[in-house]
């Protein structure tokens, strides 16, 4: 497994990071030897044995934990809107979208 | 009262001199922040001080206890909190410029624990952006020098934390540990550092790096020190669904325990030999056989799994941080750069592509990548199943021994500047450390003494919810070897051979 | 059924997907409240905000309601299942990733019965689970609110973190019509489970159409498009309708039909293709790490479903058996929004077509005039069921019925209270009958002649007259008998 250049620019583009030539010269190679270096978790097993190895997503067991459906304190619009980087008429002002969801 | 018997006093002392009223609680404040003042310069462990904030709430402590009332274990200790907590009101950059200048509207849970246990804030500490890495050269604004060489690395990613304990800057900090920030930089700067059970402290507030391994945890000086911060900081919390409900360990009463006897100690025999430094692998023998000594049963135990710590760490941390950091889009908060009409996708990769370093890049793709449909199963999935691999090799381990042992890192600190581009040379540094966090089982790391000058630490880890059994350990093997010693082992910044104090 | 201009015989495939906001008072993921038509970014939090450093809590009625929901629906409930994270860039999304399930939703494999035209269909429900609704973006600078156009957009995340439940049929639905009763029948479902209150016009029940068409016989599948975010039951059925005829277009003139996600246009009653991006979306799922799977006891699923009401279907066969409505009127007095109130009304005493018939018209009409719904007017079913009873007993007629309903109506009062102080009863003067029976008779020799030549059907206008002389206080019946016995054609 390797990565092209078209491979690392396609990733960052899915990453919404706007990379220049210049740092995507330099960090193809380094994602490519990091990948070789990760790719290491494929000799963990056989492919039999892993087949019997259910995958762990939390490391310790426990589930639920819900809470009530009770309303509490939200914050004040004033201190939500004042981190903005722009806003107008008590919402977040954002740049034009040129693409619907999904 | 001068300030040198402030300044390198442990946190157990002042807080008991502080109760008594030998000490004021702004007069101790004070002399950190001069301490601050006098080598930070040089170290860079803070990015923010809050020097009045920090003053107000000891003169708030000093009048509580002037009206007799009761006062937090820790009331009027200064604490360094690393960058990564939500402050309210204060800035909380995470060591990236994508967050330069924001004031989060709200608390992290610790910090409401520390502020109820009456310990005083003394500003934020410098870390690699976003907790990704393992020297704090990642940082955004700057590294933190190690102040036992400060032509050194003070480790990562919680390395401002643990340079600001070495220094005399504080006696506490709180860093978090994702794959080792908090043990490595403790080893390296010759401190404690522990990451507790997932779980065991809240995560609510934590900017998140890998929420599934992400834990926060204390800094101090000595083992009791650890234990009353730990004490002060874990319990549950309804605000964060992976906090254990109905669990404390009783990890002060087992620091101050100073018994060995019986204790059955596990070597890990995948944690040593290849890439480990000879005079790193010394330190850590000389140290078991002390335990040895003082009466623990050693054997060599196998985790044969443990070979894939680090690839499967480096593929689960990376993805979830794919995920995590998403949200750092500069619509809502933050930097951001462009203009409406270069539409918003746009503008959300410009300001990410500008606002985040190479590191975080480099995980984020990573991440992508390894989540990525036609991947996911030969990368992602295949990294969860390791993990589930690593957690039955603690199991079966901890049927045999009651805790296991390592070198916390593999060699000492290392120069400043020599694997900033090399990241998987960077990565090795936490070869040790990443097993613990996988399988969400406590870990703490003890400074058992130098190689060539420079601290070398030694890894004690547990089963889950066990967290008082790497106390009980650590605290007999500290008394030993300061005993051995004649005196703690204290940084060039605490020992009298740098500057006046 | 769509037979096309070149004669080939298509079957459209069609499955739904539906967004239905759940009834709780607090969010999904924390405890803003969910109450609508709230100013602007006043019901957020560090957790809908998806500020840096905050957790998701899971709602447990949320959980609940979606158990309910899916039990109603025939649904297995999972054993052990877990959330997801759906991960895509889009600013009314403030973690830019969605927290949903995919592989291992909390219901799965269940069906949902509904009629057409007296034909029973199965449409089988894959999957029921939960998620997490977005915010609300505004589009400043185009025409009409649109993204085409805009300079900028503003943002409101008040319904970000609103609970959802999405409920997903197989393919199995055949026309646009069976799928607009599948969404009837199942907000009829969803009303009387309690879980939401199905609002449509605010956005709390929404469709996606996926809809292809094959050659009938034919087995494999063609290429489908997602028609999304359709908001009532006539847009569901219009827009499968154009996108049927739209394919089968396409697929006569030999060309392909390409995947993708299309918007309906309401009112020019088309389909049209979205500005989405070229590449397929990878949503790269994984488990929500930052919250614990779910794993429901046996005892609390059995819990909720001993604790479940009588479900449409079974309501309607039971209405049917005990008072005799035929489907379609069940069908009208759902349709309606009366069906409740009717049965309020019989429970009451009142006879059920009559109770079914006061509602369907008179009451119908009398709500719409005042723009509310029949459930809303100050008007109970004892009320209705008086009102009946005092028609059966020839205490009223029913043009005085109606003034004594209008007058429970505007607040003078029960029925009998109305009544009582309008002065509205039967008149059984029949000195003053006959005296208005005269004068209508005199009034209008020419139709007075044509009933005396044994055209009975012809006396209305003379009933009319006689009613309209007696200002509504004599029974039609009464007064259509009277004038046949004087025109000697009784």
């Amino acid at each position: 497994m390797s990565l092209t250049r078209q491979e690392v620019a396609h990733l960052a583009r899915l990453s919404r990071l706007a990379l220049s030539d210049d740092e995507l010269d330099h960090l193809a190679p380094q994602l490519d030897v990091i990948l070789a270096s990760v790719a290491r978790v494929a000799e963990a097993g056989t492919p039999e044995e892993m087949a019997k190895v259910p995958p762990t997503s939390h490391a310790v067991a426990m589930t639920n934990g819900f809470r009530p459906d009770e309303v509490g304190p939200c914050l004040p619009r004033d201190e939500v809107l004042a981190a903005a980087p722009e806003a107008e008429g008590g919402r977040f002002r954002v740049p034009r979208i040129l693409e619907e969801e999904g | 009262m001068s300030e040198s018997v402030i300044v390198g006093a442990t946190a157990a002392d002042l807080a008991s001199r502080i109760a008594s009223g030998e000490l004021s609680a702004v007069e101790v404040t004070q002399a950190h922040l001069d301490q601050i003042a006098a080598t930070d310069g040089e170290l860079h462990s803070f990015l923010h001080v809050s020097a009045e904030p920090a003053l107000a709430a000891a003169a708030e402590i000093d009048a509580a206890r002037g009206r007799g009332e009761p006062l937090g274990p820790l009331a009027g200790v200064p604490l360094a909190l690393k960058d990564v907590f939500a402050t309210r009101g204060v800035p909380t950059t995470c060591g990236s410029k994508i967050l330069e200048g924001w004031r989060p509207p709200y608390n992290a849970t610790v910090v409401d624990r520390l502020k109820a246990a009456g310990v005083v804030v003394l500003g934020k500490t410098n870390m690699d952006e976003f907790a990704m890495g393992s020297s704090t050269e990642n940082s955004a604004y700057g590294p933190t020098r190690n102040p036992w060489d400060t032509s050194r690395i003070p480790g990562g990613s919680s390395g401002g934390s643990a340079a600001a304990v070495a220094a005399g800057q504080a006696p506490l900090a709180v860093g978090t540990d994702t794959g080792g920030s908090i043990r490595q930089p403790a080893a390296v700067c010759g401190i404690v550092g522990v990451k507790p059970t997932y779980g065991g402290v809240s995560r609510y507030g934590l900017v998140a790096f890998s929420s599934s391994l992400d834990q926060g945890g204390p800094f101090a000086r000595t083992v009791l020190d650890a234990a009353l911060l730990h004490e002060a900081i874990a319990g549950y919390d309804r605000m964060d669904s992976t906090s254990i409900a109905g669990f404390s360990a009783p990890v002060v009463e087992a620091a101050s325990r100073r018994d060995v006897t019986g204790v059955r100690i596990g070597v890990v025999r995948e944690l040593g030999g290849d890439g480990y430094e000879p005079a790193v692998e010394a330190r850590f023998r000389e140290s078991v056989a002390v335990l040895e000594e003082l009466g623990a049963v050693v054997t060599e135990v196998s985790c044969r799994s443990f070979a894939f710590a680090l690839p499967a760490y480096y593929l689960i941390a990376p993805s979830e941080c794919s995920s995590n950091l998403a949200r750092f889009d500069g619509m809502r908060y933050g930097l951001r750069i462009g203009a409406d009409d270069d539409g918003v996708e746009q503008v959300m990769s410009t300001t990410r592509d500008a606002g985040f370093g190479a590191e975080v890049k480099r995980r984020i793709m990573i991440g992508t990548y390894a989540l990525s449909s036609g991947y996911y199963d030969a990368y992602y999935a295949q990294a969860q199943k390791v993990r589930t691999l690593i957690s039955r090799d603690f199991e079966a381990a901890f049927e045999q021994v009651d805790v296991l042992l390592s070198p916390t890192t593999p060699t000492v600190a290392f120069p400043l500047g020599e694997r900033v581009d090399n990241p998987t040379a960077m990565y090795a540094t936490d070869l040790a450390t990443v097993p613990a966090n996988l399988a969400g089982v406590p870990a703490l790391s003890m400074p058992c003494g130098l190689a060539e000058g420079l601290p070398v630490g030694l890894q004690i880890m547990a089963p889950a919810l066990a967290d008082e059994r790497m106390y009980r350990v650590a605290g007999a093997l500290e008394a030993e070897l300061d005993t051995r010693r004649g005196r703690p082992l204290l940084s060039p910044y605490l020992n009298g051979s740098v500057g006046a104090r | 059924m769509t037979v096309t201009a070149l004669g080939t015989d298509y079957e459209a495939v069609i499955g739904l997907e539906t967004h239905v906001e759940l009834g709780t008072v607090s969010k999904m993921f924390c405890a803003c409240p969910t109450a609508f038509g709230a100013e602007p970014n006043t019901q957020v939090c560090p957790v809908c905000l998806g500020l840096p450093g905050a957790l998701p809590v899971v709602n447990e009625t949320a959980i609940a309601l979606t158990v309910r929901i899916g039990l109603a629906l025939n649904c297995e409930i999972a054993p052990w299942c877990r959330f997801a994270r759906k991960n895509y860039f889009y600013p009314d999304m403030p973690k830019d990733f969605q927290i949903s399930q995919y592989d291992e939703p909390l219901c799965v494999g269940g069906y949902l019965d509904v009629e057409v035209n007296g034909e029973k269909h199965r449409v089988g429900i894959t999957r029921v689970h939960m998620e997490e609704d977005t915010g609300k973006s505004l589009h400043v600078g185009g025409g009409d609110g649109r993204i085409h156009g805009a300079t900028h957009s503003l943002l409101d995340y008040n319904r970000a973190g609103v609970p959802l439940v999405e409920i997903v049929t197989e393919p199995d639905i055949r026309s646009a019509e069976v799928a607009a009763a599948y969404v009837t029948e199942l907000r009829e479902l969803l009303r009387a489970l309690g879980v939401s209150e199905v609002r449509m016009e605010q956005g709390q029940l929404r469709c996606d159409a996926n809809v292809s068409l094959r050659v009938r016989g034919t087995e494999a599948f063609g290429t489908r498009t997602e028609t999304k975010n359709l908001n009532s039951i006539r847009s569901v059925e219009r827009a499968i309708l154009h996108e049927i005829g739209r394919q089968a277009g396409r697929l006569d003139a030999g060309e392909r039909i390409v995947q993708e996600t299309r918007h309906f246009d309401e009112a020019r009653g088309i389909t049209q293709a979205g500005r989405t991006k070229e590449e397929a979306t990878d949503y790269r799922y994984f488990p929500e790490p930052d919250l614990l799977p779910v794993a429901l006891e046996k005892s609390y699923i059995d819990e909720i479903r001993d604790a479940l009401p009588e479900l449409p279907a079974a309501r309607r066969a039971r209405l049917c058996q005990h008072f005799g409505f035929s489907p379609l009127e069940l069908e009208q007095m759902m349709g309606a929004g009366v069906l409740d109130l009717v049965e309020d009304t019989i429970a009451a005493g009142g006879e059920p077509d009559s109770a079914r018939a006061w509602w369907l018209n008179e009451i119908a009409r009398s709500a719409s005039e005042r723009g509310v719904e029949p459930g809303r007017l100050p008007l109970t079913g004892v009320d209705v069921a008086r009102v009946i009873e005092l028609v059966s007993a020839g205490t009223l007629t029913n043009a005085l019925a109606r003034q004594v309903l209008a007058g429970v109506l505007d607040g003078e009062g029960s029925p009998d209270q109305v009544m009582e102080a309008r002065g509205l009863a039967v008149v059984e003067d029949a000195d003053a009958l006959a005296a208005a029976c005269d004068a209508a008779i005199a009034d209008a020799p020419e139709i007075a002649q044509k009933v005396r030549d044994g055209k009975a059907a012809a006396v209305g206008p003379l009933v009319g007259a006689v009613m309209k002389a007696m200002k509504g206080s004599a029974d039609a019946a009464k007064v259509r008998a009277a004038l046949l016995e004087r025109l000697g054609a009784g």
